[in-house]
């Protein structure tokens, strides 16, 4: 809806969809799941180049005009992430990045520690921060009063398509944010989404749902979808739940 | 002269420049950041020469996240 824009950093986006490129075939299969999902901010990792070159990515979201959202990903230190960062700014011409910071590589959960150290660097250094978190209320204030320009905590860790394991933190997380909450990772099938919409969320940020799905191009459809449903449920505001039936036609006569 | 180029031993004629090792990678024009002993070089500053044993990591965006 155009009069219900997604703003971070001040800047405005018309979806509140946004895509990972991990884990597609190839570039056609991404393209038209990118277009399906009517994303318009989209994430890319930063990796050595080989003498074969690049996979192409950034000339496909130029062509489709979208802003890519450079990560940290398989950063497990501070430092790598804000080198990481530095080198993303200076490839992609954005100071926006995806902070990453993992422990471990069986769960891929964010190291609070080294996430914070990093979120307060790469902040001084006039980056628009938006950090993969825990779904820790406390952190995710910490990351905010660190000057993050959004929080994106996880629904269950990346790839696991476990949806979200923790609703009522998201909520909690929600409840005292001044900037931008976004579903991070966990995300399985549409209604993962559209719940993380109906708990508040301002966005979803996912890729192995869509790009790891059958149909990748009917699945970001699928997502894109139940995103805007459950945004505008949350608009809408939803009923109470009852433990009782309660009649929503008049008595009748017995 | 040699130098470690993504995590390769390179080498390099005496006096190369980060321009050089980016040649040898076949690196585009843009889309590409690099850093030399753990430290971001500009693209104004590519031409600077490399050093023996100097540590060189070219990076790019790639599908991911």
């Amino acid at each position: 809806m155009s009069d219900d824009q997604l703003v971070i950093a001040g800047r405005e986006f018309g979806s509140r969809l946004i895509m990972g490129t991990g884990g597609a075939g190839n570039l056609s299969v991404l393209e038209r799941a990118l277009v399906a999902s009517g994303t318009e901010l989209t994430t890319v990792a930063m990796r050595r180049m080989d003498a074969e070159g690049g996979t192409g990515v950034l000339d496909l979201l130029r062509r489709l005009a979208i802003q890519p959202l450079p990560n940290t990903a398989g950063c497990r230190t501070a430092a790598e992430a804000v080198l990481t960062a530095r080198l993303a700014r200076e490839a992609l011409g954005t100071d926006w990045v995806k902070l990453e910071v993992v422990a471990d590589d069986d769960t891929l959960l964010p190291d609070p520690h080294e996430l914070l150290d990093a979120a307060e660097t790469l902040v001084v250094e006039g980056f628009s921060v938006l950090p993969y978190t825990n779904d820790d209320p406390v952190l995710a204030r910490r990351l905010q009063d660190a000057g993050c320009v959004a929080v994106m905590p996880l629904g269950s860790p990346i790839g696991t398509g476990l949806g979200i394991r923790n609703p009522h933190n998201i909520e909690l997380i929600v409840s005292r944010a001044t900037v931008p909450v976004i579903l991070d990772a966990g995300i399985g099938t549409a209604s993962d989404a559209a719940l993380a919409m109906e708990l508040g969320c301002e966005a979803v940020l996912l890729a192995t749902a869509v790009t790891r799905a059958q149909h990748p191009e009917l699945m970001a459809a699928a997502m894109r979808a139940a995103v805007e449903g459950g945004r505008l449920a949350r608009r809408a505001g939803r009923i109470p739940q009852r433990f009782w039936a309660h009649a929503s036609s008049p008595p009748r006569e017995h | 002269m040699r130098i470690r180029l993504n995590g390769k031993e390179t080498a390099l004629a005496t006096g190369s420049t980060v321009v050089d090792a980016l040649a040898l990678l076949g690196a585009p024009d843009s889309g590409v950041a690099v850093a030399v002993d753990g430290d971001v070089v500009p693209r104004g500053q590519w031409q600077t020469e490399l050093r023996e044993d100097a540590v060189v990591e070219v990076l790019t965006a790639v599908q991911g996240g």
